[in-house]
């Protein structure tokens, strides 16, 4: 366990400085055909909030992020979480343009990667 | 159980940790900290009252942890843009970074310092360990910082997908990034087990 300190401490610090580092970003598993996404406004169409999938986030977390946010139920945020994790994003909120920036800020304090755009459907 | 949290009767959270496990959190939180920073936008005078005012930047985060810390607001991850469109979702993401970034960092800075704060005000239960006990603020503050720890060290070792955490698990003992992910699976167990105590 000593060692496992101690390294760590190396390998961040390497990671830190670049040594070992790469810039890949974190990208999801591309399953569905790329949709064209503009922001471009369009008064009248309401906005949303999306959370996108990734790896690191423990399901359980993510499901107690919305329950906790959004007062969702624990079924509603159990299934978007579901639908996070297996369709690689969610719709999770929708209202104004303000409204989504709220939420998108909350997301990202939480740690979760999410979006806002104009709901196109 | 070592490793596990377990609620405590009327609300927070308990889990015993022995002097290493104590001195790795801590070191990685304080790690975590010197990453998030003050932001670029701190004003050199050290005015407190002008950090408190002034823009955040628009630009992304150069380093890979930072930019999956504090994401773009605009643009979709799977879609690709038209080169208008991606220039106008750059400008919003760009203005919705000045005026939120420095928040969210701060954020993240004061859930890493209470993580510190609690680990340093553990007192020796004398077999060099303690237990460490959490109010549900605390807890709720401890979750935010496993998780931006665990997204941290997710990203230095470039999970990607689910398929990278998978070959984590079967990494032979000498590779250097060994001690790196025993980490990020023991902070998950921590973490995993410290939800369970505040969900419902």
């Amino acid at each position: 366990m000593l060692l496992l300190f101690r390294q760590c401490d190396d390998f961040w610090c390497a990671w830190q400085h670049g040594h070992v580092t790469s810039a890949a970003p974190l990208e999801i598993e591309r399953t569905e055909s790329a949709e064209e996404v503009s922001a471009v406004p369009e008064p009248d169409v309401p906005w949303v909030t999306i959370v996108h999938n990734d790896p690191v986030n423990l399901m359980s977390y993510v499901a107690y992020v919305f329950q906790t946010y959004f007062g969702y139920s624990k079924d509603k945020a159990t299934k978007l979480m579901l639908d996070v994790h297996h369709k690689g994003r969610a719709v999770v909120s929708s209202g104004s343009r303000e409204e989504m920036e709220r939420d998108v800020q909350a997301m990202h304090g939480y740690g979760l990667w999410a979006t806002l755009q104009q709901d196109r459907k | 159980m070592p490793g596990t949290f377990e609620p405590l009767p009327g609300g927070g959270a308990a889990v015993a940790l022995d002097d290493v496990e104590i001195s790795i959190i801590r070191s990685l939180a304080v790690q975590l900290l010197e990453l998030i920073g003050p932001g670029p936008a701190e004003d050199a005078s050290g005015d407190p009252f002008a950090e408190l005012f002034a823009d955040g930047p628009s630009e992304p985060p150069a380093d890979p942890v930072l930019r999956r810390l504090f994401p773009d607001a605009y643009g979709d991850p799977e879609g690709v843009a038209d080169p208008k469109a991606a220039e106008e979702q750059k400008a919003y993401s760009a203005e919705f970074r000045r005026y939120t970034e420095n928040d969210l960092r701060a954020g993240k800075r004061e859930n890493a310092l209470a993580v510190i704060r609690s680990l340093d005000a553990l007192s020796s239960a004398g077999d060099g360990g303690a237990v460490l006990k959490l109010s549900p603020d605390q807890s709720r503050q401890w979750l935010g910082a496993l998780n931006d720890l665990r997204l941290a060290i997710g990203s230095r070792l470039e999970i990607t997908d689910e398929d990278d955490t998978d070959l984590l698990y079967r990494l032979p003992d000498e590779d250097p990034r060994k001690p790196m992910v025993m980490a990020y699976l023991w902070l998950g167990g921590l973490q995993e087990t410290l939800v369970s105590t505040l969900l419902p």
